[in-house]
């Protein structure tokens, strides 16, 4: 249980400097705020690659976890990069 | 032993500093001169966590082949989409993240989690990822406009009346987790709520209000994530997942703020019943103008400010605007575009849309700039827009959206507005804006509107 206190500690002041990082940002970005964030929420790929494989079942739900995350990790960073790129000043 | 847990330990600095690059890159992304770099940081913040991982995998070949699938699956969707299409296609990809964390609870449900409170996780997590999944899907399909449900239909009612039945079995289900061990059966129930509530929960929502509900999606599946992560007692997992469901937060109270209702309200009242004011009609003569007659203000105005809206994007004038912009500039007008935060169907679309036609971000204003100096500008065309310039939001007390922050059009010496017929806007209320003495109803397609605006220029 005491390691659960530790990270719901982590995630709270996780949450608490994301809202202080992100709170100001030029409108022009919110899209690709979104879509660069979009990409970091695939670090449930990560989570994917820890799953357990004692059945079939677990094995075809960690297959598709990989894969589905994968798609939200490439897709999110190419679309965010390319739309950046298109950002020009003046 | 040992070698394990030193492989551990390993793998917990490696993630504590693929967490710092997490933070540091989504700060960066923040600002425009960093953003491309913070994109970078983070996604080599992504690949270290992901390699990291990948040592002590217990199935390493499909391992390896589901990422190779979604690689190029993600690659193709991402370069091949047009930048017209990139609401939906966030809310896709946005979508597969969280079916990957429904995919981790689900499979951890079947590792006989060993005690309540992993049970608890396991049931939020399922949730959370299942709701954004299956609602990511619906907001695909009305942004794409592959799906069209009525609001009233008797469809959207029992999905939504499902997704509130979701959200007390899913209640019930933690509150007797204490009691009784969940079984298989009755943890499939809420897979299936989950899915079909998610769907109930993004369905009754209207496109106007698609910015909103897109950032609230993108929070959730940062929240899955960060729950997924402890559940797996991983720390990378919460913390990138945290900062996402913060960046999703603040988006959506921008954008709500922008429209001057509270979450709430857009998510389960809409419009239609916000309303309790007498609606005034609006009767007057709108006052049509032709595209030369336009020709001739425009090209004896010296300030000029463009607002797009939605119209903007569905006609695809993006690059005959950005022609015009040009033409105008090398005709000594000042030339500047009025951005409101929810113009279009997702946070930032019209900033977007004017950068794919290479306008510069910095001759793009928001309300807040131009509204104080409106009275200097010469013409204000208004391209598709409506809401986002309705006078009522300032005039009218009784307004539906009496309180909205607009650009103030009105106030400028004339207004062009570009429309192709006289319907109302999404908000289902009557634009005084078009019966003022100033303005000017140039109707028909916006892109033909503006091509003729530039041909008489180039003559």
């Amino acid at each position: 249980m005491e390691e659960y206190v530790l990270l719901g500690f982590v995630l709270i002041l996780s949450i608490y400097l994301g809202l202080e990082l992100i709170s100001k940002v030029p409108s022009t970005l919110h899209t690709p705020l979104m879509s660069g964030a979009n990409a970091i929420s695939g670090i449930a790929l990560v989570g994917a690659l820890m799953l357990g494989s004692d059945s079939q079942l677990q094995e075809i739900l960690a297959f598709l976890a990989v894969t589905f995350a994968s798609i939200n990790v490439f897709g999110g960073y190419l679309v965010t990069n390319r739309m950046l790129k298109m950002f020009k000043k003046k | 032993m040992n070698f394990i847990e030193n492989i551990s330990s390993f793998q917990n600095i490696i993630y504590i500093a693929s967490s710092i690059l997490f933070i540091t890159g989504i700060k960066m992304l923040g600002k425009e001169d960093t953003a491309v770099k913070g994109n970078f940081l983070s996604a080599f913040a992504m690949f270290i966590a992901v390699s990291i991982t990948l040592i002590n995998v217990i199935n390493p070949l499909l391992i390896l082949i589901g990422i190779g699938i979604g690689a190029i699956i993600g690659s193709l969707i991402a370069l091949k989409v047009k930048m017209t299409s990139i609401p939906e296609m966030v809310a896709l990809f946005n979508g597969f993240g969280g079916l990957a964390t429904f995919f981790i609870a689900w499979s951890e449900f079947n590792s006989l989690p060993a005690n309540t409170f992993q049970y608890v996780l396991i049931m939020i997590t399922t949730f959370i990822g299942g709701v954004t999944f299956s609602g990511s899907v619906i907001a695909y399909g009305k942004l794409s406009e592959r799906l069209k449900v009525d609001k009233s239909s008797i469809i959207t009612k029992i999905f939504t009346t499902i997704f509130y039945i979701s959200l007390i079995y899913l209640i019930y289900s933690i509150v007797i987790a204490k009691i009784f061990t969940p079984s298989f059966d009755f943890y499939s129930i809420l897979l299936i709520l989950t899915l079909l509530g998610g769907i109930g929960f993004v369905i009754p929502i209207g496109g106007g209000d698609m910015p909103v509900v897109i950032s609230l999606l993108n929070s959730f599946s940062g929240i899955a994530a960060a729950f997924a992560g402890l559940l797996l007692l991983n720390n990378v997992l919460i913390v990138a997942g945290s900062l996402v469901g913060a960046s999703g937060l603040i988006l959506t109270i921008i954008m709500a703020k922008a429209m001057n209702r509270s979450i709430g309200n857009i998510l389960f009242v809409g419009y239609a019943s916000s309303s309790s004011g007498p609606k005034s009609e609006e009767t007057g003569e709108v006052k049509p103008i032709n595209v030369s007659d336009a020709y001739l203000i425009l090209e004896n105005a010296s300030s000029v400010l463009v607002i797009p809206g939605y119209g903007m994007a569905v006609a695809q004038a993006q690059h005959v605007v950005r022609e015009l912009g040009e033409l105008l500039e090398a005709n000594g007008t000042e030339v500047k575009y009025g951005i409101h935060p929810v113009a279009g169907r997702m946070p930032g679309h019209m900033n977007v849309l004017l950068a794919e036609a290479n306008v510069p971000y910095d001759v793009l204003v928001e309300p807040d700039d131009v509204n104080p100096s409106m009275d200097s500008v010469d013409v204000a065309v208004v391209i598709g827009a409506n809401d986002v310039v309705n006078p009522s939001a300032t005039e009218e007390p009784g307004s539906p959206i009496y309180g909205m922050p607009i650009i103030e059009a009105h106030n400028a010496r004339t207004v062009f507005v570009l429309k192709r017929s006289m319907s109302s806007g999404f908000a289902g209320v009557q634009n005084p804006l078009f019966f003022k003495e100033n303005t000017r109803m140039l109707f028909g397609d916006a892109k033909e509107s503006i091509g003729g605006l530039v041909a008489e220029f180039k003559e």
